[in-house]
């Protein structure tokens, strides 16, 4: 089963990629994006029947560092 | 005083670090990341700057999981002394050793210079050996030094004597300048700028040698 994990940082921290990516779609003429924030997917390859807690725990203690980071976990139907 | 420089794929200033505190008078052990326990007898741990497992993931992140770091977190648990310079900082951070986090630069270009710090406390045995409120140049060398806390950790560091460097102008937008951080007992210290590219006159100046000095007087001492 596949899970795909998306990891933000979290609201309240400065993304200063994000902001660069702003400021380039303004220079190439995309009006009103008042706002980019950048983070990453990761996919998962796991065994079928893996339950969420267990990639919480993945995430917890290693996908993401939940001082400046937040993970969302999509579960495949 | 015997010191042991954890070496992971990827670091670069392990020797450095090494010659550094062999100057200073420590004996230095090289301990690789897949060793489970540090040799008897470990008053320091020195974990280097680099970019520990190509920094995949983030900064650290890998690094901080690694056999070796369960044991530096048991030395300091312990009351022994950790330093971390640069990525051994951001090591630190993701081990939860120390409070924070460190982020990309706010300019998003990797910094390589040497900059103004503040000696912003002498109440530890990493910076006795400074005048309080010394200014010294020691260069940086990172990417991702954007050290970030939230307004409470940051408050505590503050007033709790915790902040040991702070940047006299600021090059990559840490919160509050800082540069460097203690641990509660002031025996785990984490900074971005590298004291040990300068402890020697032929190679950048000697601002950082009295980190080193002071340290292994302490613990020689003690």
């Amino acid at each position: 089963m596949k899970v795909t994990v998306t990891i933000m940082l979290k609201d309240g921290v400065l993304d200063p990629q994000g902001e660069a990516v702003r400021h380039a779609l303004g220079a190439l003429g995309f009006d009103g994006v008042s706002g980019v924030r950048q983070g990453k997917v990761i996919e998962l390859d796991l065994a079928d029947g893996t339950d969420e807690d267990t990639v919480r725990a993945m995430c917890e203690r290693l996908l993401a560092n939940t001082v400046i980071e937040s993970y969302a976990i999509g579960m495949a139907p | 005083m015997k010191a042991a420089v954890v070496v992971f794929p990827g670091s670069n200033c392990d020797r450095d670090m090494a010659v550094a505190l062999r100057a200073a008078g420590a004996d230095v052990a090289m301990i690789w990341h897949k060793d489970a326990t540090l040799p008897d007898g470990i008053d320091l741990v020195a974990i280097p700057g680099g970019f520990s497992f190509g920094d995949y993931l983030r900064c650290g992140a890998i690094a901080a999981r690694s056999p070796i770091c369960r044991a530096v977190a048991d030395h300091a648990v312990r009351g022994g002394y950790v330093l971390g310079v640069c990525n051994g900082f951001q090591v630190l951070t993701e081990t939860g050793i120390l409070p924070g986090a460190l982020l990309r630069n706010a300019g998003l270009t990797y910094i390589c210079r040497t900059v103004p710090l503040r000696v912003a406390t002498t109440a530890s045995d990493f910076t006795r050996g400074y005048a309080a409120g010394a200014t010294l140049d020691v260069p940086i060398a990172h990417h991702d030094g954007n050290y970030v806390a939230d307004d409470d950790t940051l408050a505590r560091l503050r007033g709790e004597d915790r902040v040991a460097f702070t940047y006299s102008e600021n090059p990559n937008g840490s919160r509050g300048d800082v540069a460097g951080i203690l641990s509660e007992n002031c025996r785990v210290l984490g900074m971005m700028p590298h004291p040990e590219r300068a402890a020697d006159a032929a190679l950048g100046g000697t601002d950082g040698r009295a980190l080193f000095a002071g340290l292994v007087g302490a613990l020689a001492a003690a």
